[in-house]
């Protein structure tokens, strides 16, 4: 008879329109790795949301090890030996490791904080997991993947035995990736039960020895990952068929259409995020810029877009210099962006679909007469044409609000209002992230064909794969600059990852 | 994550609905003033009688019709409508103008130099008074709309502060003018008046006066930037989004900029017309009329759109005017600032009505799901 360290039965929770977990039954025996898979918005993080108390379910039970619980709290979590590692760090930044762990749990002597012992135990718990942290070093100073342990410490300082992660390799670099599925094995090995919440099968298919995927707040199934492939699990994930290759055309590039040189942006304190960095970008190609988060992708599409200002270099759009220019007369000039926080930058939540594909042309001829009156109708018009087009869903067509839409439906909007535009040079962050694999596959398309049509597209993204599907060239991106330039083929992730990590390859392009 | 239809109760619909909401509120903040009338012992349906007699001019005790009071709630509403419309259209544009009170002072300010300083020219002179009136108010509303977007100053804190300002630099200027002794002015000359003789022999002589028409014009023009134009396009992404407005080239700076310019401009406006438009003399205040700050409650009662600020400012107006109704008929007057309060109390309710929907929302999910 098998022990079971959580069983989780009938839970159902409903969120204001949608049914997050939908009667979802979830069993982890003691000592495995289950891999809980499932697209973005599957149900997952609700979930383990409410195993780690921060939701309460609307109906179902929970049991670990065996007892039914009622965890109204984080607390109760922690006190029953739940740990999460979270998808976006919960640390401060310029306290030490150790002042980091031991936060909201501090040892003191007589009345005074005692570092020493609480230090002694962090170093005896890296150690013995092999996690290399140095338990005096500042978070600012250490690597995202460091800062990961960290996070892992925390767990294991509190003497979890249950482990959650959350996407935990979604910041990492391949290299730290296979790090850190050494370390949960390696916790496996020591009795831990752990959950892992992913959508990337690699993974799953390296340290996982069961797997639960969920489908619209639904289990559909569990499998031993022994038994299936990659592509049987997709197509659980997914419900039906996936491509995992695009097909591509040759590359036939044409004139140089971006020319950035010595380019150096500083954000709004002074830092510079991206110094010295140099390409050129030509038509009819796709220049892909990998890099983990936070190495100043950001900065340098701010800056090329006008977001931020350019502290110096020079900034050529088809030959003409716009890094003077306001975010408008950039727009006029044939720069397209579609951003990475669409939310943010990309689409008015409040305003219907066709004022959204509107957004950057509304003074145009194309809408407004002489006099600055607006052609709602023809707003109307051109918006119907691109939900035809770009097949977005919407409940009431070209006046439902952005707002209303789903993630991936905004960002076909979004997709749809650029490529009318029908920008010279397009700047795209991160088309796909947060989608569904189905309109994944339509915005990887979409951004093909403009390609062969001779739009220059250079795009920024955190997921290798789409990198290295999509572009012709590649170049990575390491603490603000580019640290190497290949052709597409030339070069393979690992080197990447190599890169990405900060070591620099001789004789790039 | 499951998708449910949209097609909610009956009810649902009407809670999601703004105007609906609004006039759900105004209902209430009458039903609580009506019970606490008759908690002191009075009698609610004077308070109705003055309020229908402040409506339609007809005084149901006596059955005679006066259509001065009528118009009378009509002029009462212009100044209101008129901060209303300066609060909606910051409000659309993302700010908190709590300026039209400083704005409107100015107005006033200007207006009553102007009057008792200018060219004595019929039409002109009361038309300039109106126009000055208004740059100033612009002037004013604008500085803080520059700061605002260039040096990210708190609009909420500049607004304050220079309504302050505004009120002692208007005694200063107004202690100077001709005549003027700690209260009032000489009076003004005839050109400066916007008194319209046909409104006079209509309306039994009521205070309604050209004021009206202008207040009338921005009702629309406010409609019409915001909704029809691309200024107002631009205005409306900023308000909601800034940073995908700016993101898309919308210009955000000068768009906040003006969008306070614009907002001072009407309130500057409704200082102009109760100067020379209610008062026959300039008056050197020593505090503030409270129409800038009522335009805060006007606008939110009304959504911040054009139509709902009129309709709310009328509200307002009507209220006023019958407070002097009320005191006739043995109800205190106070009961309308009470029935004012209540309303702006249960705006706030508005977030209260969607936890309520959200909660209907989920009650008939639950249902869905399990079935």
């Amino acid at each position: 008879m098998q022990e079971y360290a959580i069983q989780m039965e009938g839970i159902t929770k409903t969120f204001p329109g949608i049914i997050a977990n939908d009667n979802v039954t979830l069993d982890v025996i003691k000592g495995e790795v289950l891999a809980l898979l499932g697209e973005n918005g599957a149900g997952k993080s609700t979930l383990m949301s409410i195993l780690f108390g921060a939701y309460s379910a609307d109906s179902g039970t929970i049991k670990i090890n065996g007892k039914v619980v009622d965890i109204k709290n984080p607390n109760v979590a922690t006190e029953l030996g739940i740990g999460m590692v979270h998808q976006h760090f919960k640390l401060v930044h310029n306290f030490t490791v150790t002042e980091n762990i031991v936060l909201g749990n501090e040892r003191t002597k007589g009345g005074i904080l005692d570092p020493g012992s609480a230090e002694k135990r962090v170093k005896a718990l890296s150690d013995g997991y092999n996690l290399h942290v140095d338990p005096r070093a500042l978070i600012d100073d250490i690597t995202v993947g460091q800062q990961q342990r960290v996070e892992i410490l925390k767990v294991l300082y509190k003497n979890a035995d249950i482990i959650i992660f959350d996407e935990p390799t979604a910041v990492l670099t391949p290299q730290e990736i296979v790090e850190l599925l050494e370390i949960i094995k390696l916790l496996k090995e020591e009795g831990k039960t752990i959950v892992l919440i992913t959508h990337k099968l690699k993974e799953i298919k390296a340290v996982a020895d069961r797997c639960t995927v969920l489908r619209r707040g639904k289990v559909i199934g569990t499998v031993k990952v022994a038994d299936v492939s990659e592509k049987d699990l997709a197509e659980m994930m997914v419900g039906r068929a996936v491509k995992f290759e695009i097909e591509k055309q040759p590359c036939h590039r044409g004139e140089k259409l971006l020319e950035v040189k010595d380019l150096r942006v500083d954000t709004a304190l002074g830092l510079p995020k991206v110094h010295d960095l140099s390409f050129e970008l030509y038509a009819g190609e796709i220049l892909g810029i990998a890099g983990v988060d936070g190495n100043g992708q950001s900065e340098l599409l701010q800056g090329l877009t006008g977001l931020l200002p350019v502290q110096s270099g020079s900034i050529k759009l088809c030959g003409k210099e716009i890094s003077g220019m306001t975010i408008k007369e950039r727009i006029k000039n044939g720069l397209g962006y579609i951003p990475e926080d669409r939310q943010k930058h990309g689409i008015v939540k409040q305003f219907s679909i066709s004022e959204n594909s509107a957004l950057k042309d509304y003074y145009t001829e194309t809408y407004a007469d002489k006099f600055g009156i607006l052609d709602f109708g023809k707003m109307v018009n051109v918006a119907d044409g691109l939900i035809q087009d770009f097949d977005i869903r919407a409940g009431e067509g070209s006046s439902t609000p952005a707002g209303s839409l789903s993630g991936g439906n905004q960002q076909k909007v979004i997709v749809a209002r650029e490529i009318y535009l029908d920008p010279k040079v397009l700047l795209i962050a991160q088309p796909t992230r947060g989608l569904d694999v189905g309109a994944i596959e339509y915005i990887r398309r979409r951004i093909l064909a403009e390609r062969d049509k001779g739009m220059a597209i250079l795009l920024v993204s955190f997921e290798l794969d789409e990198i290295m599907n999509l572009c012709d060239r590649i170049a990575t991106i390491s603490k603000g600059t580019l640290v190497g330039t290949y052709n597409s083929g030339e070069i393979s992730e690992y080197e990447i990852g190599m890169m990405m990590a900060g070591s620099k390859k001789e004789g790039d392009k | 994550m499951a998708k449910t239809k949209k097609d909610g109760t009956r009810l649902q619909q009407l809670l999601a609905n703004d105007a609906f909401v609004s006039i759900l509120v105004v209902l209430l903040g009458f039903l609580v003033g009506t019970i606490l009338v008759a908690l002191v012992g009075r009698k609610p349906s004077n308070m109705y009688k003055a309020i229908f007699q402040a409506f339609s001019g007809y005084n149901l005790d006596n059955g005679k019709w006066n259509p001065r009071y009528l118009f009378e709630s009509i002029n009462y509403a212009v100044p209101f409508v008129l901060c209303g419309l300066s609060m909606a259209f910051a409000n659309r544009v993302g700010l908190f103008n709590i300026g039209a009170e400083g704005q409107y002072v100015i107005g006033m300010t200007v207006a009553e130099v102007i009057a008792l300083l200018g060219p004595q020219i019929p039409v002109l002179h009361w038309l300039s008074i109106l126009i000055f009136a208004s740059l100033a108010g612009a002037v004013w509303g604008g500085v803080c709309g520059v700061m605002k977007a260039k040096y990210e100053v708190s609009e909420v804190v500049s607004t304050i502060m220079l309504n302050y300002t505004a009120l002692y630099l208007s005694r200063i200027i107004c202690l100077q003018l001709p005549g003027a002794n700690t209260f009032k002015t000489a009076n003004y000359p005839k050109t400066a008046m916007l008194t319209n003789p046909l409104f006079q022999k209509f309306t039994n002589n009521s205070m309604l006066n050209n004021g009206f028409f202008f207040m009338l014009f921005c009702v629309i023009l406010f409609w019409f930037i915001m909704e029809k134009t691309s200024l107002g396009y631009g205005m409306r992404a900023t308000g909601f989004n800034k940073e995908a407005a700016r993101a898309s080239g919308i210009p955000v700076v000068k768009n906040i900029a003006l969008s306070m310019a614009i907002a001072g401009a009407f309130a500057g406006l409704g200082g102009g017309i109760v100067a020379v438009g209610s008062f026959t003399y300039g008056r050197v205040i020593s505090g503030q009329d409270g129409y800038g700050f009522n335009g805060i409650a006007v606008a939110l009662v009304g959504n911040c759109t054009a139509w709902g600020t009129l309709a709310a400012g009328y509200l307002f107006g009507l209220l006023k005017n019958a407070q002097a109704l009320m005191q006739s008929k043995n109800i205190p007057k106070e009961i309308t600032f009470i029935i004012q309060g209540l309303i702006v109390v249960f705006i706030a309710l508005r977030s209260g009505l969607q936890i309520l929907n959200n909660y209907l929302d989920k009650k008939r999910i639950q249902k869905e799901a399990s079935k």
